[in-house]
Parts: structure tokens; sequence; C-alpha cells
């Protein structure tokens, strides 16, 4: 495994008490592998991201639980330790690609720059390893826009810049936090397409974080689907895209409009995510579900074997 | 009779640099023209969407109907009773000093009751005592309900919809869409729908019409634009919607970006990308013809 997740907890205090954004969040991710973290606005799937990569913005902190890579403990390491290992072990990319890049330099001297702050290499090999990262995500003519300013590019250009970035210096684990959600249809699917076959040919661990199950459905083999700070459903793609087992994945997936589906009602889960001072006990999902039953009011499921898949639901308990 | 009919209706935008850099830099006047001769009309009580990616000019559409910009050329004629907009954004349409009654009743202040407003909270699925909170105390859902019980207070007979579930999780996504089409059937609505997810077209509209560079490139009735699409590009889009199904169809790998507004490809604007592209295509404008606007398909190439 490259990445392994083992029950994370995130809490922020806050002068009215400690909110706990993740609770008990578990998986791992094995070389080459794409797991999708699927969730609404809230869930906790950018926080999960940005837990494991340290990046956590104060007071927000890991409580409990252990964050590895390729077998060792990161998520206690000194935080100069952790920068480092952020650019060579790991690359990130985010929803919007100004963030990542930095507007008064050229995207040449910014890859240029990466590289040769984590790869022992020469000022023009970097150079010759940075044009052909650029034409391998896809900019055409490389050379000419070498010392192009990132205002230059266009959305999704931009984007491949970014990825560029991300991977100069062959990280193993790719965070994608909605990578393609500013980006127009057409993009999006260009995009899609070059993170799938990157993280094909580099045996990288990729987590894409993301709240669109179609580009889920396209990219990854297994998934997670989040809900109030906790994963309710967790397996392979198919498997949860084609026979949802938590109650909310149901839902979550009636409600995708689909194209074919000719004008009906969607399915609807009514209300709305819980707050996170405002959890219920006993299963989080229990006031809006259509299943709910005494059990759930009370006792918090865990994931369990739930068909192909695994569930925290009471619907697939044992006993 | 239509309800809304628009004729050859263009609007150019001003978006030169000042008048002494003009002058000193011997610059051009530069023009955009986001919309281009768009022609189409709406019929009572059916939905009609517009499709297409950022700076198609779907948007501004939507403003010249309502009257938030005047078109440059063209007309724009409303036979129905009234017409109101509900926006994208339910964080910046809502007075955050206002109390949720105040924002619902602004336009019909002369006349407002309370159980009128009431009536309405009510209507869009809030209740009542709603009224007395502010809209930071909603979530965005709910805030695009308050939203929708303004457009309604009125008694429109025409809404105009631009993006209204682009801001919102897709669980409240599937709330606000069945409240819409509730609202259509009950109060004989009819909806112009402007979005660029086609997933949320092919649920709600009848008709759509699909834009690329200001240009109404196809229209058709949704159950026969998704599943025999005619123009290039409107195949392009729906190839490029990903596969929830996970049928694994086979699907042509979309290539390049939409043209810059300033300066875009003479010819059909979208030969650049299209595979079907010849000659005729890079220098004649295609009018639209039987509903696509395209050489290959006017010629029976495609």
């Amino acid at each position: 495994m490259i990445l392994e997740v083992i029950d994370l907890k995130v809490e922020f205090p806050t002068r009215r008490g400690t909110l706990t954004a993740l609770d008990g969040i578990s998986f791992s991710i094995a070389p080459g592998e794409i797991l999708g973290v699927v969730g609404e606005s809230g869930a906790g799937k950018s926080i999960t991201g940005l837990a494991v990569i340290g990046l956590l913005e104060p007071p927000g902190r890991i409580a409990a639980g252990e964050v590895r890579l390729e077998g060792r403990r990161i998520d206690n390491l000194p935080h100069e330790e952790l920068r480092r290992l952020r650019g060579r072990r790991i690359g990130v990319i985010f929803q919007d690609p100004l963030t990542s890049l930095n507007p008064l330099y050229t995207i040449g001297h910014q890859i240029e720059e990466t590289i040769l702050t984590h790869l022992p290499m020469t000022k023009s090999e970097a150079r010759t390893r940075a044009l052909s990262l650029l034409r391998e995500v896809g900019i055409p003519a490389p050379e000419s826009r070498y010392s192009n300013y990132p205002h230059q590019f266009s959305g999704g250009m931009r984007q491949r810049v970014v990825i560029a970035l991300a991977l100069a210096a062959e990280p193993r684990l790719l965070i994608a936090d909605e990578p393609t959600t500013a980006l127009d249809v057409s993009i999006q699917a260009q995009i899609i397409a070059l993170l799938k076959r990157l993280a094909g040919e580099r045996g990288a661990a990729v987590m894409l974080i993301t709240h669109d199950m179609g580009v889920i459905a396209e990219t990854a083999q297994r998934v997670a689907v989040m809900y109030a700070g906790r994963i309710v459903e967790v397996g392979a793609v198919r498997d949860v895209i084609h026979s949802p087992r938590h109650p909310y994945t149901v839902g979550l997936m009636g409600s995708i409009p689909k194209i074919g589906l000719r004008k009906g009602k969607l399915v609807q889960i009514d209300g709305a995510m819980p707050r996170l001072n405002a959890i219920p006990p006993g299963c989080a999902f229990n006031p809006r579900c259509p299943r709910r039953f005494d059990r759930c009011l009370v006792e918090r499921p865990e994931l369990m074997p739930a068909g192909a898949s695994r569930a925290a639901c009471w619907l697939h308990a044992a006993t | 009779m239509p309800l809304l009919k628009l004729e050859g209706v263009s609007r150019d935008f001003d978006v030169s640099r000042p008048w002494l850099n003009r002058v000193l830099e011997r610059e051009p006047r530069r023009i955009l023209r986001a919309v281009d001769r768009v022609s189409f009309s709406v019929e009572p009580g059916e939905t009609l969407a517009l499709v297409g990616e950022s700076g198609s000019g779907k948007s501004t559409v939507a403003r010249l109907i309502v009257g938030l910009h005047q078109p440059t050329e063209g007309t724009v004629g409303f036979s129905g009773r009234r017409m109101q907009m509900i926006f994208q954004d339910p964080y910046a349409s809502l007075n955050p000093r206002w109390r949720v009654r105040d924002i619902v009743a602004e336009p019909i202040r002369a006349l407002h009751t309370r159980t009128r407003v009431d009536e309405l909270l009510v209507q869009v699925g809030l209740s009542a005592d709603d009224g007395e909170k502010y809209p930071h105390e909603f979530s965005g859902g709910q805030r695009q309900r308050i939203s929708i019980a303004r457009a309604l207070a009125g008694e429109p007979d025409f809404l105009v919809c631009d993006e209204p579930t682009s801001a919102l999780d897709v669980s409240v996504q599937a709330q606000i869409l069945n409240l819409m089409t509730d609202l259509q059937s009950r109060l004989g609505l009819t909806y112009l729908f402007i979005s660029h997810n086609l997933a949320v077209v092919s649920q709600v509209a009848d008709r759509v019409g699909v834009m690329y560079c200001g240009r109404i490139v196809e229209f058709a009735p949704a159950a026969q634009l998704f599943t025999r699409p005619r123009h290039p590009y409107t195949r392009m889009l729906l190839d490029a919607v990903p596969d929830l199904a996970m049928s694994g169809k086979p699907r042509t790998p979309v290539a390049g970006e939409v043209p810059n507004p300033l300066a875009p490809p003479p010819g059909c604007t979208f030969h650049p990308r299209c595979p079907h592209a010849n000659e005729r295509c890079r220098v004649e404008v295609p009018q639209l013809l039987d509903d696509v606007a395209c050489h290959g398909v006017a010629e029976g190439r495609i």
C-alpha cells in the first residue's frame, strides 16, 4: 500500500466546544490505484485530503489515528520534514489552478524550481525534464509556452500545468481535490483521461476527491462515500454505482440526473446534511433515512460487509 | 402564439482599451460579439433549455430577455403577463440585511399581505415561520427556494432560470429540480432554463438549443437531441459527459478548447475542433437550416 489512513480523527476546537470534522476514517490506496472520495459539501472529503498532507488550517488538528506513506508514519513528522516530503513524495492538485501557480513567475521557471528542489539535477537537465512533463500533460508546443505566465493560459491548460507541477518530482501519491470542477465539460473529459493515463503509467496512488459521481465512474477503481465526517460506504466503483448498499448512497445515486431518463421526478433525499455541531446520535443519517429503525437512533454503525462492498448501516448487520 | 420570440438578436460588448491607449498605440476598437443573430420562440407551458460551455453566450441571452441588456440588433417580443428571473448564486442574490419575509414581499410591496407571503413560502417547501429569519440562517438549497418564492410573488407566467442549481449539491439539486417541475405543472409556468449541465437539461427540458460561441448550432426536442444529436458539437458535448452507467460504450475523445471570443475563427466557429470540417466550413458561416447550423449536415456528409 502506498497510503494507509487508520482511524483518523480531525477536530476543530472552537469557543463553543470541539467540533469533530472527521471521525474514524480508514482507507488505503495501492500503487497504480485511483481511489475516489465522494461526498456533498461539508461531508469532510477535502479535510481528509488536507489531513493526509498535513495542511489542515489551524486550529484544526489530527486528534487520533495515523497516516502512513509507504509504510512510514507521516502525521507526526516535524513541519519541515513534512514539507519536503510533500513536494517529493506527494503531489497535490487543487480545484482552482491559480491557487497552485505563482502569478509572478513563468510556468517553466516554476516547474524547473520544483524539480531542482527535490531531485538531484542540473539546471539544463531540469529544463529538459520540465519540457517533457509539459508535453506529457498535453501542452502543445511546450518550448514556446515555457516562458509564459499563468494568466496567459486558459483554465484547462492551467490545470495541465498544475498536473505537470504535481508530477515534477515523481511523487508516489497524488491528491487531486476537485481537479475538474472549475472546467467545462469538454475540458473535464480531457483532464480525466490525462489523470487516468498518468496514474496507470507511473504506478502512483491517486486520491481523487470530488462531488461528481460521474467523474468517479470514469476514473476510479474504488470509491469511498462520505457523509458527515465518516465513510458510510466503500467498495469497487461498479458495485457502489450499480448496487449501492447504504441508504444515503442509494439516495445520492437516485438524485443524479441522467441523460436519457426523460422528464420525471428525481429521487430526493429530504433535508440536508447536519452541521458539525449538530450531528445526531446513532447513525448521522438517521433523520433523513427512509429505512431507519430503533437501533439507528442510538448506536452508531461501523463499516460492515454489505453485498460486495462495505457499508456503515445497521440494515446489513449480521445479527 | 409563442409567449416569447427572439428575432435575429445580437449583442456586442465594447471591450476596447481606454481612448488614450488606443490613440497612442494605434489600436482599433475591440468589439466582442457575445450573442450572434439568435432567433427562437418559447411556447406557453414548455421548458426550453439553452446549453453551452462558458462563453457560449447563454447567460447573455437570458439577460437580453429580461432586459438587463439591450440587444445591439434584433428584437425580443414577449406576449405573456410578467417574467421573472432566478439566478445561479443564492448567496449573492438575497439581501443579507433583510428578513426573508421582506425579500419575498419586495416585488409586491404595494399590495403585500402577510398571508400571501406565508402562502409563497409554503409553496416552495419552507414554513411560514421562516419569514422572520435572515438569509444566512439558511442552506444553499433553502436560499434557492427563497429566490423562487420571490420570483413567484408577482405571479409571473414566464421564468428565466440562469443555472439555478449549479451552485448546489446533487441531492439538493434534485429537491430544487423537483420543486420547479411541480410548480410548473401547478401554476402553468413557462421556463427558459439555462445550464451547462446536459444531464440536468435532459431532466427538465422539452426542447433544447445548443449554443457555441454566441450562436445557436442546434435546436431539437429533448428526446431527439439526447438520442440522435446532429451537430458535431452536440455530439462532442454528449460524448464528454461522464458515463455514470459505466456501459463502456465507445466514444470519440474530445479535442481542443472554446476559441477566444475576441478572435473567433472564420466560417463555422467550431471548425478547428470539428473532425468533419472541410474548406467550406473554414470560410462560410453555416446558417440554421432545419434546426442545425452545419454544412456537413446540410450536405448530408455527416
